[in-house]
């Protein structure tokens, strides 16, 4: 019954001609503006965490100001510190992450949604979910008592071997560090975009691939040049979801990153990132310099997370655009 | 009758809440090491003394510095004594001061991993220090060798291995390297955490434990009741009579007592490097931080009362728990103490 004055009230002259007090007694005024106060309190929320976390880091702001971000000695003893190491670790090990879940999570999504059977999809998508609710501690455990004694015994020194040239893979292998913390990441984040992927190709209008079929493509011609495409910004989308939750994540990074803040080229050398120092640092932080240095951390890792962000819709608004041009190769 | 059963149950855990509600209730914050040792202590009293509850909330030493500090907790507690800054503050914001009390004692114990090596190493001051600075970075090195002949220690690369979140273990271990080495106190200091030279830092004990089981030449510290129960071997270390001590209670407790004699009247002492042939030189107190004066006259009473019997027959829980119990100089000391509390 109310369905047709729900589009636009204040545009027609229907709903122009009601007078607010019948529209709040039928409900959809009262509706309006609940459902306004819980779009609005996820703002609300966003500018108190922005303006807490502004708050809290008076000290070290006056005190280091921009050095914060250039200097890499933190030191609670002698109240000396600098942001650098934590979010050069938080970047490292988040692109580490991001360069191997990619291509393994799209490729699976495209398996999933284009090629098998509905069944094994299915199943397998169910496995996938599962995954995904996984809590990081586990992954963390599965980091520290799996992932750490492989990458020393085998894949460092196998990587040493063959690529040892590059400034990457060099030093000492103590299983531990970027390359260990980057792939419990990926282990971690390949759900998200297998899960957001599929369901993004499998939204893709059949008409598309039957269109692409007709004109003589193969299957995987189809897939790979109208469909993937067609579905560009969906998958974009499950990348940045990826992104976000290896910046944030904690508690796995902690417990395989090796938690030294250090900067060095190799991905073998151990590290640390923002949510990590937090997490271990905060409960016995005496002294207040000591702790408004690690909410402003979190003020940093914030800014991280929104730049990023938007990187990344400015990067999906070039592609959409220039994927009107691509798409008829 | 299950559900009869339940209901009693229910209404009888809404009356004890409502009683409880009515009676005294004093509420502390602060380290999460002495926190099986207080919760013990606070069940057994309250045991004796139905009408007082007091409750205690592990949040680590820096949150019960700050907390007893804004006076949003009765009392804090602490791994590492508070400085004379922190307490200034204390003092300018409510005008009276904030005691220390010591109630138990821990330790920290030098573990390691290395091939082929089974026996417990000796290691001495200087060879700690040296490893720790990311000095000495071979095991055969004259400075580990030298104290332990008869071990063929491997030329392989020390891995150093320490606490990444803050920690009282952390703070007993600097204070001993700040102890015995001129260079570690002037480059790196004591406290929960720390600028390490070199090193990983594994998240807890466990965290600690589980990359020196993980790594081959590896070398840390941990916890002294969490050695004993996880039976994970550590080595001996030279104290300051020149004896190789293994780290024991009775040690520990040793160490307390022979460093009494020098106890300031505010307890805070750093009790690393103690004199006695007994002592182990990796220890330290635990201390409850107390506000010297309380506006409750009913709650100052509970908690004087309260720490004359942790003091007295509280102390004989501690070794059950495996804490080293106060000597009994520190003891009268304390009790001497409690009168301060206004």
């Amino acid at each position: 019954m109310a369905t047709t004055t729900t589009t636009v009230p204040s545009a027609g002259p229907v709903a122009g001609s009601r007078s607010f007090l019948s529209r709040l007694r039928e409900g959809d005024e009262i509706a309006r503006i609940i459902t306004f106060l819980f779009a609005a309190s996820v703002v609300l929320v966003t500018l108190l965490l922005v303006f807490e976390l502004w708050q809290g880091s008076v000290l070290p702001r006056h005190k280091f100001g921009f050095n914060f971000f250039r200097t890499s000695v933190w030191d609670p003893i002698f109240d000396q510190f600098g942001a650098l190491p934590f979010i050069y670790g938080t970047l490292v090990t988040a692109v580490v992450s991001l360069l191997i879940a990619v291509p393994l999570g799209i490729g699976a999504a495209i398996f999933l949604a284009e090629l098998a059977p509905a069944r094994i999809s299915d199943t397998l998508q169910f496995f996938i979910d599962l995954l995904a609710a996984v809590p990081s501690v586990i992954y963390g455990l599965l980091g520290v008592f799996i992932v750490v004694p492989l990458m020393r015994e085998y894949i460092q020194a196998g990587l040493k071997h063959s690529l040892g040239f590059l400034p990457f893979f060099q030093g000492p292998a103590y299983g531990v560090g970027f390359l260990t913390a980057g792939i419990v990441l990926a282990i971690m984040v390949i759900p998200y975009i297998i899960s957001v992927s599929r369901e993004v190709l499998l939204s893709v209008p059949r008409d598309q691939r039957e269109a692409a079929l007709s004109l003589g493509s193969t299957r995987w011609e189809a897939t790979w040049k109208v469909v993937v495409p067609f579905a560009r910004g969906g998958i974009m989308g499950s990348i940045f979801l990826a992104l976000a939750r290896a910046l944030g994540e904690t508690m796995a990074v902690t417990m395989v990153i090796g938690n030294t803040p250090a900067i060095s080229a190799s991905l073998f050398s151990p590290g640390y990132s923002i949510a990590a120092v937090i997490a271990n640092e905060f409960t016995e932080a005496t002294g207040d310099l000591y702790l408004q240095s690690l909410i402003e951390l979190g003020l940093v890792l914030f800014i991280l997370t929104f730049i990023l962000n938007g990187l990344a819709r400015l990067l999906i608004v070039a592609t959409s655009q220039r994927g009107g041009g691509t798409g008829h190769l | 009758m299950k559900r009869i059963t339940g209901l009693l149950l229910a209404v009888l855990a809404l009356a004890g809440v409502l009683w409880a509600e009515s009676a005294l209730s004093i509420n502390g914050a602060g380290a999460t090491f002495p926190y099986p040792m207080y919760s013990k202590w606070f069940d057994e009293y309250h045991k004796q003394h139905s009408n007082l509850q007091i409750n205690y909330q592990s949040i680590g030493s820096g949150g019960g510095i700050k907390q007893v500090t804004e006076g949003t907790v009765d009392f804090g507690a602490t791994d590492g004594p508070m400085n004379d800054d922190q307490l200034k503050v204390f003092h300018d914001k409510h005008g009276f001061g904030l005691l220390h009390f010591p109630t138990v004692l821990g330790a920290a114990v030098p573990t390691y991993n290395i091939p082929g090596v089974d026996a417990a190493l000796n290691f001495t001051p200087d060879a700690l220090a040296g490893i720790f600075l990311g000095k000495i970075t071979k095991w055969n090195d004259p400075a580990i060798a030298g104290a332990n002949k008869g071990v063929k220690l491997p030329a392989e690369d020390i891995v150093v291995v320490h606490r990444a979140d803050g920690s009282g273990t952390t703070y007993i271990w600097t204070d001993y390297l700040s102890g015995v080495s001129d260079e570690w106190k002037t480059k790196v200091g004591k406290g929960t955490s720390v600028n390490w030279p070199v090193g990983l830092g594994g998240k807890g004990n466990e965290g600690v434990t589980g990359s020196i089981k993980n790594t081959p030449n590896s070398i840390g510290y941990v916890e002294l009741i969490y050695a004993e129960t996880n039976k994970i071997p550590y080595g001996n270390v030279k104290n300051a009579a020149g004896i190789f001590v293994k780290a024991s209670l009775t040690a520990v407790s040793a160490a307390a007592a022979g460093k009494a004699k020098e106890m300031p009247d505010d307890f805070r002492v750093s009790i690393v490097n103690a004199p006695g042939k007994a002592a182990y030189p990796i220890s330290s107190f635990t201390w409850l931080l107390i506000p010297e004066k309380f506006s409750d006259a009913a709650k100052r009473d509970a908690i004087k009362g309260f720490l004359k019997w942790a003091l007295a027959d509280g102390q004989n829980y501690a070794e059950n728990l495996s804490y080293a119990k106060l000597p009994k100089e520190v003891v009268a000391k304390e009790l001497k103490a409690i009168n301060k509390i206004q």
